[in-house]
């Protein structure tokens, strides 16, 4: 059974297998692909055209399918990896054991953003930047750049206050609690933890970097938390909208699998809380 | 992927830039003022004025896209990108950009963080670029 655990909870051994298991995923080459896919959808999906994975009610069931894949491939080389989550509102410096040498790493050095130490730094060399829009093929970071906050408990409890799934006209000037979450409108939780991280993360090739899945993991695990919250709250929209995944539409790429069969995680894993 | 294709495309405008980046041409803002950028719905409607400045030693340029019709839809030009409607290049290279619908505008380079104009947009680019080459999506 997959259990996804606080990343903060790990032991050494845990660590060390997600690690290892990300970076054979790079050396055979699947990992790039996971970021090609992500860069082809942030690209083409808008607010008035098509939109599947952002900005867009299946903003959530497609990372949450998105995340299953990875963490398949994860497996597919130690079977024993499951994906950990960072909750930021708790591990919210850059003295995080997340960013430790024998875990992630930690920020870039001033002069290039570079990030310097850790499994995923550039002299480790298992760690190329192949799918990049810019020149530099080394992973960079700036966390916290600016006096940049990540979001607060509190704001998270507000955001997770929000009844209402989603809202017409879908998009980022939707409200509701889709787009509180992934930060288009109000308080802003996804979109500024991929802002307080920089480099890669920022950008649209942001599973460049391997803390995108911990974060994702998390927001994941706050979609499901607001779904225990409000039981009667359903996805939207149910049927007939253009441009939008409906609850009973496939989704691309994968078009066998549409928001209703993503509802519940517990098929596919389960958490390591129970709130 | 499209890049070759892309960059056959942008050859001409790139050539230009380069020429004229290499000669040091310190160009004034030109910022035609275009009618406000969102109706009262927060639909986006005009599209902004052009741009054409040295910024931090780069070259950059905006401008409503006129070629309409060979990038358009998804998995057309622009690799596999849609159609902004508006192009905006640093020394000449496409910086992939979209307009929100309130308004505002985000790039590729910095894809979370929504900015008011273009010209804001590119800007941040090359903040964020730390004076590395824009290029196509390159792969392996």
């Amino acid at each position: 059974m997959t259990v996804r655990k606080n990343q903060a909870q790990l032991t050494a051994d845990e660590k060390r297998r997600f690690v290892n298991a990300l970076l054979a995923l790079k050396r055979n080459g699947q990992y790039d692909t996971f970021v090609t896919t992500h860069n082809a959808f942030i690209m083409s999906d808008t607010d008035n055209g098509d939109r599947v994975g952002h900005r867009s009610p299946s903003f959530l069931p497609w990372h949450r399918r998105f995340l299953i894949q990875f963490e398949q491939a994860l497996q597919s080389v130690d079977r024993s990896v499951t994906l950990p989550y960072w909750d930021w509102t708790a591990d919210r410096t850059t003295a995080s054991s997340l960013w430790a040498a024998d875990f992630l790493g930690g920020t870039g050095r001033a002069r290039d953003g570079q990030v310097m130490d850790g499994p995923f730094a550039a002299a480790s060399g298992g760690w190329t930047v192949n799918v990049r829009v810019d020149g530099r093929a080394f992973l960079r970071r700036s966390l916290g750049a600016g006096g940049r906050q990540l979001p607060t408990r509190a704001e998270v409890d507000s955001v997770l206050a929000m009844s209402t799934y989603d809202a017409p006209p879908w998009n980022s000037a939707s409200d509701g609690f889709r787009n509180h979450l992934e930060g288009w409108r109000g308080v802003n939780l996804h979109n500024r933890v991929h802002v307080w991280v920089g480099g890669q993360m920022a950008t649209g090739v942001s599973p460049n970097d391997p803390v995108f899945w911990l974060h994702h993991a998390f927001i994941d695990k706050l979609w499901a938390d607001w779904q225990r919250r409000h039981p009667d709250s359903a996805y939207l929209p149910a049927a007939g909208t253009p441009n939008v995944v409906d609850l009973r539409e496939s989704m691309r790429p994968w078009d066998d699998v549409t928001p209703a069969d993503m509802l519940d995680h517990r098929p596919h894993y389960t958490y390591d809380t129970a709130a | 992927m499209s890049g070759i294709t892309r960059r056959r495309a942008l050859g001409a405008a790139a050539g230009a830039a380069a020429g004229l980046a290499a000669a040091g041409a310190a160009h004034a803002a030109i910022q035609t003022t275009g009618p406000r950028p969102q109706d009262a719905h927060g639909g986006a409607t005009a599209v902004p004025g052009s741009f054409d400045e040295v910024y931090q030693g780069r070259r950059i340029e905006g401008g409503p896209t006129h070629d309409g019709g060979h990038d358009g839809g998804h998995g057309g030009g622009h690799h596999g990108g849609h159609d902004a409607g508006y192009t905006v290049r640093i020394d000449g290279e496409e910086l992939h950009v979209m307009r929100n619908a309130d308004g505002t505008w985000i790039s590729v380079i910095n894809h979370y963080e929504p900015r008011a104009t273009p010209r804001a947009l590119a800007r941040a680019a090359v903040t964020e670029l730390q004076g590395a080459a824009l290029v196509p999506l390159a792969l392996g």
